[in-house]
């Protein structure tokens, strides 16, 4: 249990790093963007907006996560962000949704997933107290231990890129993606089976789960499609958000997702306000050329895309369409975070569903309006913070003052 | 050129989609609020005080929600204005095509809520009316959350071009209507009278909605018989 464990938190983590190398390009501008996020150290909650990225297209071919990036000309710049930027948002949308759907229908189905087992380390004090003030109490000391764990783990993560272990932060890497491919789904598989009453012989188990697992760490540490990555990308956040879902006490649970969004909206504005450009070279991180180049060197492969990567369609023959580069990125970090929101929604909303749609609507909305504070100011944008807080703001009173509405219009077959 | 026209058309119409069903949240919210407020603040719960309670939450509702369509088309008003400013050159998305992305998402949301925690119930194990209630309850549900839907559609449609010819008459036709709609669900146990004056009245805003977004006699008969070469939503000629 307890190496999976020393996973969870660091998955985030892990995920915010690489995507930190993965966005990393010869340009020193986008360098400059990867260090800015390097140092506002967010697990969860970097975004980098691909529209200014005009040098992309010498890349490594095989990176297939910045495919077909051709040249820009200058001055269309503002005119584009905001035609396109309504097309960015629809192609978001559809990843998030299937990967809140996956949380949603597994919570309402598997019993596992919402039976009371057990509690993270990272977690240890317990809610079964006779008093509510007590319980506040220990939910919040879990989430301030929670937190300082992500924050240790982020500066242990800057640390070792800084002093250029990059093979250890990759080994690091692949044994967590193993861990979620291979033993989560495993669990994953036999909990689903059990809740259908399917029998299944070890061989035939033993043969999917290898598949499934040998697939994926190919598709996400190689080569392999576009839609079969993000597919598997969106399977792991699901696993991730489940296991969080299941381990997280009920009320630390909701006060971590506060503190979360809290935390990468602080260290954004830090971020921000530490960043000057008229003095590129006074970052945290001086850029350091041969850093750059060793960094590409031992990724000559594409490294961990933890980022998501909306697939563009490809329009021949238009010329204005060609810069339709890359469109946006979103984190692995968000995706989980938003898929715990809404499966905490429908795990504990007493089989209620207007809840879970409710935060549903909530968070896409909060999504919508980042992306174009994104199109507005054109830096990159933590993601979890409005999204959360309208999701937050939702639950609660969708909970609490909603629902006894609508059940008693329902009752009385009432329609507003 | 045009392709780029089309698709800005299409991204902005399909966001207006998932922005409307956000205010109907809100004004949702706004309502369950006024009504929780005034609950606990009348105290004691006998049964007729719990149904006026009840008429006066739909009431607000009501009135609270068709507030937020107005909003909404404030909203939209702004941004289209803005969007203009920006890209002069750029074909703003049409109004009407707001219109009806918004009534539907609307609609959708309010469908939804009235209807997906019966549906959810409808799998579970019971019997529907064993206690005497009539046992159409499911079916009533469902082709009343269906007129609803589209009644949310037309409204939005001949609300926005209310709104757009200043014409606001239409305005108040649309809340009335909206309330009777709703105070008529509250004859509940008499279900065929209920549905049927809902769904005429979903015919009459239909067909006011067709004349209003342009449609004719004539038009309708050449898209019937496939005469029509232009059948297209986004073709802004007129007829």
């Amino acid at each position: 249990m307890l190496t999976f464990m020393a996973s969870d938190s660091e998955e985030e983590v892990c995920d915010e790093r690489t995507s930190l190398m993965s966005a990393e390009s010869p340009t020193p501008r986008s360098c400059q963007d990867g260090r800015q996020a390097l140092e506002d150290g967010e697990s969860a909650a970097q975004w980098r907006s691909q529209e200014s990225e005009e040098d992309r297209e010498e890349e490594d071919p095989d990176r297939y996560v910045c495919s077909g990036v051709p040249g820009r000309p200058p001055g269309l710049e503002e005119e584009l962000t905001l035609k396109y930027g309504a097309k960015h948002v629809i192609m978001l949308f559809v990843p998030v949704t299937l990967c809140m759907i996956v949380v949603v229908a597994t919570i309402k189905s598997v019993r596992f997933y919402t039976e009371k087992n057990g509690q993270l380390i990272y977690t240890p004090f317990s809610e079964d107290t006779p008093s509510v003030g007590q319980r506040l109490l220990n939910s919040v000391l879990n989430t301030l231990i929670m937190i300082s764990v992500i924050v240790t783990m982020t500066i242990f993560l800057v640390v070792l890129y800084k002093y250029r272990c990059y093979k250890f932060i990759h080994g690091w890497l692949i044994m967590s993606s193993l861990m979620l491919l291979f033993l989560f789904t495993y669990i994953y598989l036999g909990e689903v089976l059990k809740t259908y009453n399917v029998a299944m012989d070890y061989p035939t188990l033993f043969l999917t789960v290898w598949n499934f697992g040998a697939v994926g760490m190919v598709c996400i540490h190689w080569k392999g499609p576009l839609v079969l990555q993000q597919a598997y990308l969106i399977m792991i956040s699901a696993l991730m958000a489940l296991v969080f879902i299941k381990y997280l006490p009920e009320w630390s649970a909701w006060v971590i997702l506060g503190a979360i969004s809290v935390y990468a909206a602080m260290v954004w504005t830090v971020g921000m306000a530490k960043l000057d450009p008229s003095s590129q070279g006074a970052l945290q991180l001086p850029y350091d050329p041969e850093m750059e180049e060793d960094s590409y060197d031992s990724f000559g492969e594409p490294s961990y895309p933890d980022v998501f990567e909306p697939p563009l369609p490809g329009y021949p023959g238009e010329e204005l369409e060609e810069e339709e580069e890359r469109g946006v990125k979103l984190g692995l970090g968000d995706f989980i975070f938003y898929s715990v929101l809404v499966g905490k929604a429908a795990a504990t909303g007493s089989g209620d569903w207007n809840t879970t749609l409710a935060c549903f609507v909530a968070i896409l909305i909060g999504l919508c309006l980042t992306l174009l504070l994104l199109a507005v100011f054109k830096k990159a944008l933590p993601a979890l913070p409005i999204s959360i807080t309208f999701g937050l703001i939702f639950y609660f009173s969708t909970d609490n003052l909603v629902r006894p509405f609508m059940d008693t219009l329902a009752s009385h077959q009432l329609y507003i | 050129m045009t392709l780029c026209a089309v698709k800005s058309q299409l991204a902005s119409g399909e966001t207006a989609r998932p922005g409307q069903a956000f205010f109907w949240l809100v004004s949702l919210l706004f309502s369950s609020l006024i009504w929780f407020t005034t609950a606990t603040l009348i105290g004691n719960k006998d049964e007729p005080r719990e149904k006026y309670l009840l008429i006066f939450g739909v009431l607000i509702s009501v009135l609270i929600q068709e507030m937020f369509r107005f909003a909404y088309y404030k909203l939209l008003k702004k941004a289209s204005e803005g969007l203009k400013i920006i890209n002069p050159y750029e074909k703003a998305p049409s109004m009407r095509l707001l219109a009806y992305v918004s009534g539907l998402g609307f609609g959708i949301m309010s469908g939804v809520f009235s209807f997906v925690n019966t549906l959810s119930d409808s799998l579970g194990p019971g019997t529907v009316g064993i206690h005497g209630d009539p046992p159409q309850f499911f079916l009533n549900s469902a082709f009343m959350t269906l007129v609803i839907t589209l009644l949310h559609v037309f409204w939005g449609i001949v609300f926005f071009d209310g709104c757009e010819k200043k014409k606001w008459y239409t305005l108040l036709v649309v809340l009335l209507s909206h309330l009777l709609v709703s105070a008529l669900t509250l004859i509940s146990p008499h279900y065929g009278l209920n549905l049927v004056l809902a769904y005429v009245i979903m015919v009459l805003m239909g067909v006011w909605a067709f004349f209003v977004s342009g449609g004719s006699c004539r038009s309708l008969k050449l898209c019937l018989l496939c005469q029509d070469k232009d059948f297209l939503l986004f073709n802004q000629r007129a007829r």
